[in-house]
């Protein structure tokens, strides 16, 4: 009972595509795995799986989430250890076309019966607003909102939180999802030359706090190629170490916001040191 | 491209800015947020209907927010 207390369901959302919900699913989840959570990474994405590939489990998925609602298979049957830490699991989306085996019922169910078995289940949702991302946010406490600092992507994080606001069990009790906002791909020098939104701005203008932010680098196709989260694969790269930092604040610890400096473009700094 | 214009690098953020800021304040009336602002605007045209005559597709409601801070602004003719 306790530990069904215990048990955060996060929803990991964005409403457009693109901007890196897969890969920051796996990274958290490896990274509140390092820190000794025991934790189910869970796709959502029906008939687009991807997470069994960030995760390095493609070849060992044999039983998926629809497999486990229409009782083809138990939760156990389906729930794929990480070969690499041992209490990291994955529980991999169907590749059915029919995106109505998803069901409100089932979904329930396995939700109810992984908060008894781990500390965080970790949902990646699919993009847009339609059913699958409504399902893959119902049952969440907390939901992390994956941003890139552009304007459609912020946009549609608007629209992602008027549904979390509205559609989740926990709106509909009368509590809230506790929200978060994730800033990938952020690109420091085109921010610090005014190019690309601040991150100031994107939290400011998303009224959610902040829970990381992963800097644009090359080692995050890397980490996908290779079938690894990037925490797992180069823990001491930058957005390895950005997401170990959000992994911790997740789990309550006050870790400053570094927000990775706005550099200038090389010529200001330039002549903004001689300036000077 | 003239010389200068390589040293004069284009700050196109805060126009990116200000462009979501105007539209995620109408956005937020009419989509996403709506549904509970829908509502608030239909309770709120009822109220005031119940007393005084007012054009009910006039009635605008807009809600903004800063940080902690929700501002409520309703707009309607009353007759």
């Amino acid at each position: 009972m306790d530990k069904k207390n215990k048990a955060k369901v996060v929803v990991v959302t964005s409403g457009k595509g693109g901007v890196g919900k897969t890969t920051s699913t796996a990274a958290l989840g490896a990274a509140l795995a390092l820190e000794g959570q025991k934790v189910v990474v869970v796709d959502f994405d029906i008939g687009l799986r991807n997470l069994d590939l960030m995760m390095g489990a493609e070849r060992r998925v044999i039983y998926d989430l629809i497999n486990v609602i229409q009782g083809t298979a138990n939760l156990s049957q389906a729930l794929i250890r990480d070969k690499r830490l041992e209490n990291l699991y994955l529980l991999a989306a169907s590749q059915t076309r029919d995106k109505n085996a998803l069901t409100d019922k089932g979904v329930a169910k396995i939700m109810d019966e992984l908060r008894t078995r781990f500390d965080w289940i970790i949902c990646d949702s699919p993009a847009g607003i339609e059913r699958g991302a409504v399902l893959a946010m119902k049952h969440s406490d907390i939901a992390i909102i994956i941003a890139n600092p552009e304007i459609s992507s912020v946009r549609d994080s608007d629209r992602i939180i008027g549904l979390l606001d509205a559609k989740t069990l926990r709106a509909k009790n009368g509590q809230e999802v506790e929200k978060h906002l994730l800033i990938t791909r952020f690109d420091t020098e085109r921010a610090g030359s005014g190019e690309m939104l601040e991150v100031d701005d994107v939290s400011d203008i998303l009224s959610i706090p902040m829970l990381g932010v992963v800097p644009e680098s090359r080692q995050v196709l890397s980490a996908s190629n290779l079938g690894s989260p990037i925490t797992l694969s180069d823990p001491a790269s930058a957005p390895a170490k950005a997401y170990m930092d959000a992994a911790r604040r997740l789990c309550g610890q006050d870790i400053p916001l570094i927000v990775p400096a706005g550099k200038k473009p090389f010529f200001a700094n330039w002549f903004g040191g001689r300036a000077a | 491209m003239s010389f200068l214009s390589f040293f004069r690098q284009k700050k196109t953020a805060p126009v990116a800015k200000e462009r979501l800021h105007l539209l995620l304040a109408h956005e937020r009336v009419s989509t996403g947020r709506s549904e509970l602002i829908g509502r608030m605007r239909q309770d709120i045209v009822a109220v005031i209907a119940h007393h005084v005559g007012i054009e009910k597709e006039e009635v605008r409601v807009k809600i903004n927010r800063r940080d902690s801070v929700f501002t409520l602004k309703i707009d309607m003719e009353v007759s």
